[in-house]
This record gives structure tokens, C-alpha cells and sequence, in this order.
């Protein structure tokens, strides 16, 4: 508990603060709103989404930021936590009405699942580095991918059927199929909500700050920075790194239940490379290490699209021309001198803690 | 007969990754970044060459010649509009920023030439040499394009060694510090690999809109994950590695359809791949690099 | 730098979209001046991304159809908007809430069977009617647990086609060894395949092959045109869509094979593409309710209006878009301009929908069963000459 106190209000951790604060802010504002003046549905069907998207987000920037691992297969592991939680979650509403038990169960599931694989994959992925490391966890998002579109699951009375390739299963009456290979899983019950991921949210944040605030965080960023003198002052590179990796993982895969639940109808083919590089756009563009701009990021570059709905068939062209922009203006080396000298002036007027 | 007839157009679907691949690998060498707008290029070079040789009804020489210019100049313009700002920046940074371009020739591609799907003329050859009474057919295309590949893998190797440009190219991807004391212009050295991965594509865009003739905006995104696979898989930066790459890849994908499984096939390439690259982490023939302490 | 661009970007986003709530469905009432009444007429669908060509033939036979009947003397008008979905079950989902957002009345629902299956729940619990054009997927209309009241379709749904498939094969190909090559990432051409397979099997088809592509793998097909060949299979089952079976047809033909093949709806539109050679198709098999080249004429009509429109020949997506709109105006001029109630319009479209005979180029004496679905039967055409001739 002191830990957790420590965590949000510490002097020490001004950053941590802010992120929290934001967080919660902007749920307070976001549930003031919509409980207020009547909110766009478009404003209030994108909270889900950008919850989970946030939350993938942050796992990845564990990964690519605090890791210095890139990772092109992330959207594996959002499948892997997604469809674990379609299939607990209708297996479970026989037994569990309660959508609330039934939604936390589900993402605790999709996210221990999806960490398993991610123990799994780290066992080849961390013995390559830079662009190796990178093009085998982009093979694994594919073979994940390709996995799940192959399976068949249904269940009844008799418990849970299973059939790889071809759809054999014959079910009892009022049985019901959860898996149903390239169709996916449809009738799935929408049972995510804001709420939940608002604190799925905080969680992330909570275990993120924990994990880089111990001696295994400083560990993963001294192998990170350095792998040669980590070793050399007896850091277990692979053993930081498998840690980073399958935390990650079970976060990234709560997110992704999440996100599952929040569809009634779901595919594999929606978790494919695309999907791992607009994860990866998000935290690149929020900075890497930086959860609070991932978060912000996140919102940011989620929110963009929906907004440019009124250019029609220009929308992603303008999207990604901002994207170009945005890196190109963030990059340019003049610009940052200028903000520099901006910095020093206000430094030494105030006292900022940046 | 059927395994001489699948390892054809393995080799066929591998030398078109391979050029791709060449692209892409050549690229990384010297500006060390994963240029993932080459697929896209690729696109573009597609349809220049059916609106030259269809709808203006260019001769087919020339159209492609038409092709190979406008991708160069696409290539450089790019880069000095996109990459060279960047050139300090993360290679993250740069990896985003060619997503983006991406994105923009799609979506770019698909307001200017429409959504629907165009077929390809044949440029080159049609027909194919029938062997063993018929049981063995190969088309003349898939010929060509093998030997195409070749050709290219010979002609850049030779450009690479033996040119004055090819050396600063060298010396570039080496360390562009030293190039540059060396009295090296590092900008337009990077400007010139640019224009030949972009020639390139054009060249890849003929071949492969000729051996699978369907034209859309988003024909290039798929080649481009696969030859981006094939240029790791063969040792990123090396252009031997990439020709290798490409071709296994083709093989490995066409075998694996036609003897295991092809609703699995995804799955199987890309588990032979993760396999390879755990056997020789550093792709089958890329330098092992020491880490310098 | 960064920060002060975050900050002014993430305000602008709160604002714009917060502030486009205080005004929503507030006009979405229907205009009642001078005796007119005009419809917000909705539909999401990919205009952009890899299946926008559906999107956009959607959109513009559906702006051609509402232009049509806003320029004649029709005492209902609508007002049309697409948003693009992307073909993606999430966006599907926000495509949605910006169409009620502006006020949608009637819905053509989406284009894409994955799309629509993740909005049917928001349609039937909005109690908007829609029909879509070319969501072929039963999940869109009806699931094992519900009944979507007002959600309807304009094709036939994929199960529907994959027996359909099997059943005629039995009756003219009942001798022939049957190869099938189909996408197996993808709900339509899976879902068709899926029925074809139980199907097949009962009727007891000889099928000597199947072969599957996905996304990834889309370019080359010489390994599963090589194993039909190897398997000895004379007729090929291609449950996909046109674009990838013209890829087929083109490689089949450079290995010298030389099977019949046979495809569904989705084959419809081989004979529009530009610069495809024509003789490759001839004498291809298709399940289609609409034929470019018909001669009655509405068809005629609708080809040259669209042709005339946007320099290409409408494909069945098109065309059944087109008939969507026709069918909900009918609806609608059934239930009377002075009966039409904004507030009523769900229940009073379901009771016509269910209740009516529908005249459109994509079949004649079309009504709809209470679970959404059309009556259309899937009837088998082969390309002789480069047209469509019925293949009874």
C-alpha cells in the first residue's frame, strides 16, 4: 500500500503524478460529460477503443522504449488476449450472469494466456537482436494470425470441442461455437465498458512504474543501453529482457481482451501487421519511454481519423500527410535548438523540474 | 514432373520477391533504414506502365523505360522531401515517417486511379516452353524473370565493386563519418541508392504485375512484407542475401502449399524462417557485426 | 516543441468532438415542407484500404439511384451519406456512430459481411431499418440466440450459395472431379466454402482437391492450380471474389489446363475488368442475380446511367446497391407520405419489407422472410461469348 501511495503522490516521481493524473482527469471529465450534455455517439463509441489501444500502446513502449526490443508483432498478442476472453467469457455466461466478475476473468485469462506465448516466443525472439529480433516477432504476429484463423471451438453440455483446420465439431443442443476459424467468433457478448478500461488503464500504469521503479526496470534500461556493461556488473540480460518481453505480453494481451468484448463480431484477420504498426506508429509518436506521451499519443493519432470523417475519400491521405508532418516538425533539428533555448530561459526563471 | 513444375514456380515467385528484396536490402545497407514505401513504389511503377502502354497506348519498350524514370524521380523525391530531414533522427523516426509515405501512395493511388482492380497487359512475353510431352510447362515470363534477377544481382554486384560510386556507396555503409572525411558527399550518395532501389521497383513492378497481372493501390504492401522478410532472411544489407532470401522464400512458400498445407502455409514460412535465422542469427549471409564495447 | 503540439492537437480533438454532440439528431426528424418528404438515407462500407472498390461501387450506385429519384417528381427524397468503414469490424463501429450522429433514418448497413455482423446489434437496438446491399453473411440478419427485426439484405446469404453450389454441381456435374480453391481468411469466401463442404458431402460430390489462400498469400496460385491439376480434378470451385480469379484463370491457362470452372457472386464483375482478356472466362460458371450485359430495361438503363456517371460498368455490388435504394423508396411510397412517422419508420419499413413484392435489375418478384433474408435464388449463368447466358 505504501508503495502504491508512493507511486502516485512520491516527490520523487513528478512524472508518474502527471501521468496518473491525467488519466483520471480525463475519465472524471469524460464521465462528467457524458453524463451531462448529451455526447456524440461518436465521441462515446471511440472511449473503448482508445482505452485498448492505449493500453497496447504502453505494453509496446515497455518493449520498444524501456526494452529497446522492437517489436512488429504486437497485434499477435492482442489476438491471443482477445479471442482467450471471447471464448472464457461465453463459456463462462452459463455459469457467470455477472458481467462485471465475467469481464475481469476474461481479462485476467487473455492476459495470462498471451503472456505464456510471449514466454514461449522469447525463448528464440531474444537470442537475435535489432532487425532479426524484429522480423521474428513480425513472423510470430503471422503464424499467430494464421493459428487462431485455422480454429474451431464450440461449446456444450458435454464441455468444450476443438477441431484444427476443418470444422468438425457437431454440437449437443443449445450448444454454441465461440471459434469459427476465418469467420471468427460472432454473437460475442459486449460486456467491455469504459469503466474497465479506465482502470485496465491504471493498472498498466501501475505495474509499468513498479516494474521500471525496481532494481529488474533499472536492469532492463542498463541492458538496454548497454548490454556489455550490464553484463559485466552481473545483470541476466536474457533474463531482464524475457521479463520485459512476457510483461508485455500478458499486458498487451489484456488489452486485447478487452478489446474483444467490446466487438460482437471479431476476426483473426483484423489482428495483422497493420494493426502491429499503427501500435507501433502510437508509441514512436508518443516518444519512446514516454508514457505519458504514449497515452496522449495514443488519443491523439486514434481520435485523427474520426475527425477527418468530413474530407470523405481524402481522410487517409490527409492522415497520412499529418503523419509525415508531425514526424518531420518533432525531428527537425532547428526547431529543437529553438525549443531548447526556450527551455533554458523558463529554467532559469523558474523552477521547473524538467 | 509436378516437383520440377512447383520448384519453378517457386523460383519464379522467389525471383520476384528477390528483386523486391534487392530493393529494399540495398536501401538498409547505406541509409539504415527499413524503407517500407518500396512496396509502394512498386505500385506506382505498376500503373505507370499500364496507363503508358493502355491508355496512351505507349509501345511497350518505352513504357517501361517510362516506368523505371518516374519511379527514380519518385524515389529521390521522397527522400529529399521525407528521409533526408530525418537523417539525425531515430531510425525509428524513419521507420514511421515511411509508413506514412505509404499510406499516402495508397491512398494517393487510390484517388488518382481508382479502386478497382485493372489487369496488367503483357509487356513481355506471352506463352511458355512445354517439356516432356507437355507435362512440364514453363512459361517464357518465369524464365525471364529468373534470369532478370540474375542479371540485376550481377550487374549491382559488379556497379557496387568496381564503380567510383559504388565504392562511396561502400564506404558509406561502412561509417558515414569517415566517408564524409574521406571527402564523400554522403547526401547524394544516399540520394543515388534511393534512385537505384526506385529503378528498380519499377523494374520488380513490370515483372511481377506481369507474372500475376492484377493491378490495385494496395498491390504493394503485401510484396513488400514479403521481400522485407526475404531481405532479413538473407542477411539485411547484403545483396547476394537478398537474391538467396527471395528465392528460398518462394520455394519454401510454394512447397509448402503444395505438399503440406495451405491454410497453414502462412504459419509453416514463417516457422522455417524463425528457425533459419535462430540456426544463423545474423540471416544466411549477413556479416556478423562485433559489438564494440 | 512536441508537448506544445501535443496539447493544442489533444484540445482541438476534445472539442471537435464533443461539440458535434450538442447539435446531433436534433434535424435528423425529416424535412416536411411543401408536401415532400426527404430521408436520411446511411451506409458505411470501405472507401478506402484494400476493399474499397466495394465501397466505392456501393456509393456510387447508391448516389446514382438517390440523384434519379431526387431529380423526378418523387414526393420522398433522401439524403444520402456514406462513411467509410475501412472493412473493418472496429471502424464499422464508428462509421456507425457518425451516421447517427448526422441523423440516420434508413440504413443500406454495410458493405462487408465482417463490418456489418459487428453493427447488427446497434441497428436492431437503435431501431433503425437497414438493408444492405452485399452483406452476404447470415450473422448480419439473424444469429443462433436473435432475430434482427430490421436488418434485411438485398443478396443472398453465403450458406444460400454454397448449397446452391453443390446442388446444381449434382445436377450437371454429378461425374466430374471437383477441385476447391477458396479464401480462407475471409468470412464470405470461407463461409461459402463451409456450407459447399457439408453440402458436397451429401450430395455425394467427388471432391478431389481444396486449396486455400489468404491476404498474404494472394499473389500466386501456380501450387493450387498444380495440385487440382495433379488431383485430376476437371471442374474448379472458386467461391471468391473476381480480382484473385482472374489471377487463376490467367495462370490455370499458362499451365494449359483447362478445367470448367465455377463460380458464385463474387465472380460476377470478371468480364468489367479493364484490359482483362475476356476469352480466359469463357465458359465460366457463376451464381449471379444480375448480369451487366442483360437486355430488359431497367438493366440497360442502370449500365448506361452508371457508365455515363463514372466511366465504368457497374459490377453486382453496384447493382444491388442500386436496387436497395428503389426497394426502400418503394417501401416507403407504400406506407404513404402522410403516413410516414420519423418516429415510426422502423416498424412501418419491417412491415412492408415483409409484406412486399420487389421489381429491381437484380431479380424479379423479390420479398423478404421474416428473419431478413431475400428471396432470390441463385441462379447459374455461363459466360458464352463474352455475355452471360443462363445455364439451365
Amino acid at each position: 500500500m505504501k508503495n502504491f501511495i508512493d507511486i502516485l503522490f512520491g516527490k520523487k516521481n513528478i512524472k508518474r503524478t502527471i501521468s496518473f493524473a491525467i488519466v483520471i482527469l480525463a475519465y472524471v471529465i469524460i464521465t462528467v460529460l457524458t453524463n451531462t450534455i448529451r455526447v456524440s455517439r461518436l465521441f462515446s463509441s471511440i472511449l473503448v477503443p482508445v482505452c485498448c489501444y492505449i493500453v497496447l500502446a504502453l505494453s509496446l513502449n515497455l518493449c520498444v522504449g524501456f526494452s529497446g526490443e522492437l517489436s512488429l508483432g504486437h497485434a499477435g498478442f492482442m489476438a491471443v488476449g482477445g479471442f482467450t476472453a471471447i471464448v472464457v467469457s461465453g463459456i463462462l455466461s452459463y455459469s457467470i450472469p455477472n458481467t462485471i466478475i465475467r469481464l475481469l476473468i476474461a481479462i485476467i485469462a487473455g492476459g495470462l494466456v498471451s503472456g505464456l506465448f510471449g514466454l514461449v516466443i522469447s525463448i528464440p525472439v531474444l537470442k537475435l537482436s535489432g532487425d532479426y529480433l524484429a522480423i521474428v516477432t513480425l513472423a510470430f504476429g503471422q503464424i499467430i494470425k494464421s493459428i487462431i484463423n485455422n480454429v474451431y471451438l464450440g461449446y456444450d453440455a458435454q464441455g468444450i470441442h476443438f477441431s484444427f483446420v476443418t470444422n468438425t465439431i457437431e454440437l449437443a443442443e443449445g450448444g454454441r461455437m465461440l471459434l469459427l476459424g476465418p469467420m471468427g467468433s460472432v454473437d460475442v457478448e459486449k460486456i467491455s465498458s469504459f469503466t474497465a478500461g479506465f482502470i485496465l488503464i491504471l493498472f498498466v500504469l501501475f505495474v509499468i512504474y513498479t516494474l521500471i521503479g525496481s532494481k529488474n526496470g533499472r536492469a532492463i534500461t542498463a541492458a538496454r543501453d548497454n548490454r556489455i556493461a550490464a553484463e559485466s556488473i552481473g545483470i541476466n540480460i536474457t533474463k531482464t529482457k524475457t521479463l520485459a518481453f512476457v510483461v508485455s505480453a500478458v499486458l498487451a494481451g489484456m488489452g486485447g481482451a478487452l478489446y474483444a468484448l467490446n466487438n460482437t463480431s471479431l476476426q483473426p484477420s483484423k489482428f495483422d501487421f497493420n494493426t502491429s504498426i499503427s501500435i507501433l506508429v502510437y508509441v514512436v509518436f508518443g516518444g519512446l519511454g514516454n508514457i505519458t506521451g504514449t497515452i496522449i499519443a495514443t488519443s491523439i493519432l486514434y481520435v485523427l481519423p474520426e475527425l477527418l470523417r468530413s474530407l470523405q475519400d481524402y481522410r487517409m491521405l490527409i492522415y497520412s500527410v499529418v503523419l509525415i508532418a508531425i514526424m518531420l516538425i518533432t525531428n527537425n533539428t532547428y526547431l529543437g535548438q529553438v525549443i531548447q533555448k526556450v527551455k533554458l530561459i523558463f529554467m532559469k526563471k523558474g523552477d521547473s523540474h524538467e | 514432373m509436378s516437383f520440377l513444375s512447383y520448384l519453378l514456380s517457386g523460383l519464379g515467385l522467389g525471383s520476384v520477391y528477390a528483386i523486391v528484396a534487392i530493393g529494399y536490402t540495398m536501401v538498409y545497407g547505406i541509409a539504415k533504414m527499413l524503407n517500407f514505401a518500396h512496396g509502394d513504389i512498386i505500385m506506382v511503377g505498376g500503373y505507370v506502365a499500364f496507363y503508358a502502354f493502355v491508355r496512351f497506348g505507349i509501345p511497350a519498350w518505352i513504357s517501361i523505360i517510362l516506368s523505371v524514370v518516374v519511379c527514380t524521380i519518385l524515389g529521390v523525391t521522397i527522400e529529399k522531401l521525407a528521409y533526408k530531414p530525418l537523417r539525425k533522427a531515430s531510425s525509428l523516426s524513419v521507420l514511421i515517417t515511411a509508413i506514412g509515405v505509404s499510406y499516402f501512395l495508397e491512398n494517393g493511388a487510390q484517388l488518382l486511379f481508382g479502386t478497382d482492380t485493372k489487369i496488367f497487359p503483357s509487356l513481355i512475353t506471352e506463352g511458355s516452353l512445354k517439356l516432356f510431352d507437355g507435362q512440364l510447362i514453363i512459361s517464357y515470363l518465369n524464365i525471364i524473370t529468373i534470369v532478370c534477377c540474375l542479371l540485376i544481382m550481377a550487374l549491382l554486384t559488379i556497379f557496387i565493386n568496381k564503380t567510383k560510386i559504388g565504392k562511396a556507396m561502400r564506404a558509406c555503409a561502412e561509417d558515414k563519418d569517415a566517408a564524409k572525411l574521406m571527402g564523400i558527399n554522403v547526401d547524394s550518395t544516399i540520394s543515388f541508392t534511393f534512385a537505384i532501389g526506385s529503378g528498380l521497383a519499377a523494374v520488380a513492378a513490370i515483372l511481377l504485375c506481369s507474372t500475376y497481372p492484377s493491378l490495385s493501390p494496395t498491390l504493394g504492401s503485401m510484396p513488400g512484407i514479403k521481400a522485407f522478410t526475404a531481405a532479413v532472411f538473407g542477411g539485411i544489407g547484403s545483396i547476394p542475401g537478398a537474391l538467396l532470401g527471395g528465392l528460398l522464400l518462394g520455394i519454401i512458400e510454394t512447397f509448402t502449399k503444395a505438399y503440406i498445407s495451405t491454410q497453414l502455409s502462412d504459419a509453416i514460412v514463417f516457422a522455417v524462417l524463425i528457425i533459419v535465422l535462430l540456426i544463423k542469427p545474423t540471416g544466411l549471409l549477413g556479416k556478423k557485426e562485433n559489438v564494440k564495447v | 516543441m512536441k508537448k506544445l503540439l501535443v496539447v493544442l492537437l489533444s484540445i482541438f480533438c476534445v472539442f471537435s468532438l464533443v461539440g458535434c454532440g450538442g447539435s446531433s439528431n436534433e434535424e435528423g426528424t425529416g424535412d416536411v415542407e411543401s408536401d415532400v418528404i426527404t430521408i436520411k438515407l446511411g451506409c458505411s462500407g470501405p472507401l478506402t484500404g484494400d476493399a474499397a472498390v466495394y465501397g466505392k461501387a456501393v456509393e456510387n450506385a447508391a448516389k446514382l439511384a438517390v440523384q434519379e429519384i431526387n431529380d423526378s417528381d418523387s414526393k420522398i427524397k433522401f439524403d444520402f451519406k456514406m462513411e467509410d468503414d475501412e472493412a473493418d469490424t472496429e471502424k464499422a463501429a464508428t462509421a456507425y456512430s457518425a451516421l447517427y450522429d448526422w441523423g440516420m433514418q434508413v440504413s443500406l448497413f454495410t458493405v462487408t459481411s465482417g463490418s456489418g455482423a459487428n453493427v447488427a446489434t446497434l441497428y436492431d437496438e437503435d431501431k433503425i431499418f437497414a438493408l444492405t446491399p452485399s452483406g452476404s453473411s447470415t450473422a448480419l440478419v439473424y444469429t443462433d440466440t436473435t432475430n434482427y427485426k430490421g436488418n434485411f439484405q438485398m443478396c443472398f446469404t453465403d450458406p444460400n450459395q454454397g448449397v446452391a453450389s453443390a446442388d446444381y454441381m449434382k445436377d450437371k456435374f454429378a461425374d466430374k472431379k471437383i477441385a476447391v480453391i477458396y479464401k480462407n481468411d475471409d468470412v464470405y469466401s470461407a463461409g461459402v466454402y463451409e456450407k459447399f463442404d457439408s453440402q458436397s458431402k451429401a450430395n455425394g460430390l467427388n471432391v478431389v482437391y481444396v486449396g486455400s489462400f489468404t491476404d498474404d498469400t494472394s499473389t500466386d496460385f501456380s501450387s493450387q492450380i498444380q495440385g487440382a491439376k495433379d488431383a485430376g480434378a476437371d471442374l474448379v470451385y472458386l467461391p471468391i471474389y473476381y480480382q484473385p480469379a482472374s489471377i487463376i484463370l490467367k495462370q490455370a491457362s499458362d499451365k494449359d489446363y483447362a478445367p470448367i470452372y465455377f463460380g458464385i457472386d463474387g465472380m460476377d464483375g470478371i468480364l468489367t475488368l479493364e484490359n482483362f482478356d475476356t476469352s480466359l472466362a469463357e465458359g465460366v460458371y457463376l451464381l449471379t442475380p444480375f448480369a451487366a450485359d442483360a437486355t430488359d430495361d431497367a438493366t440497360v438503363h442502370f449500365v448506361n446511367a452508371f457508365e455515363n456517371a463514372y466511366g465504368e460498368e457497374p459490377n453486382q455490388f453496384a447493382a444491388d446497391a442500386y436496387d436497395c435504394v428503389y426497394a426502400i423508396k418503394q417501401a416507403l411510397d407504400n406506407i404513404g407520405l402522410d403516413n410516414i412517422d420519423p418516429d415510426n419508420l422502423y416498424d412501418a419499413m419491417i412491415e412492408q419489407f415483409t409484406t412486399m413484392t420487389f421489381d429491381g435489375i437484380t431479380g424479379t418478384s423479390v420479398t423478404w422472410a421474416e428473419n431478413g433474408e431475400v428471396s432470390k435464388a441463385p441462379k447459374a449463368v455461363v459466360i458464352n461469348n463474352g455475355v452471360y447466358v443462363s445455364a439451365d
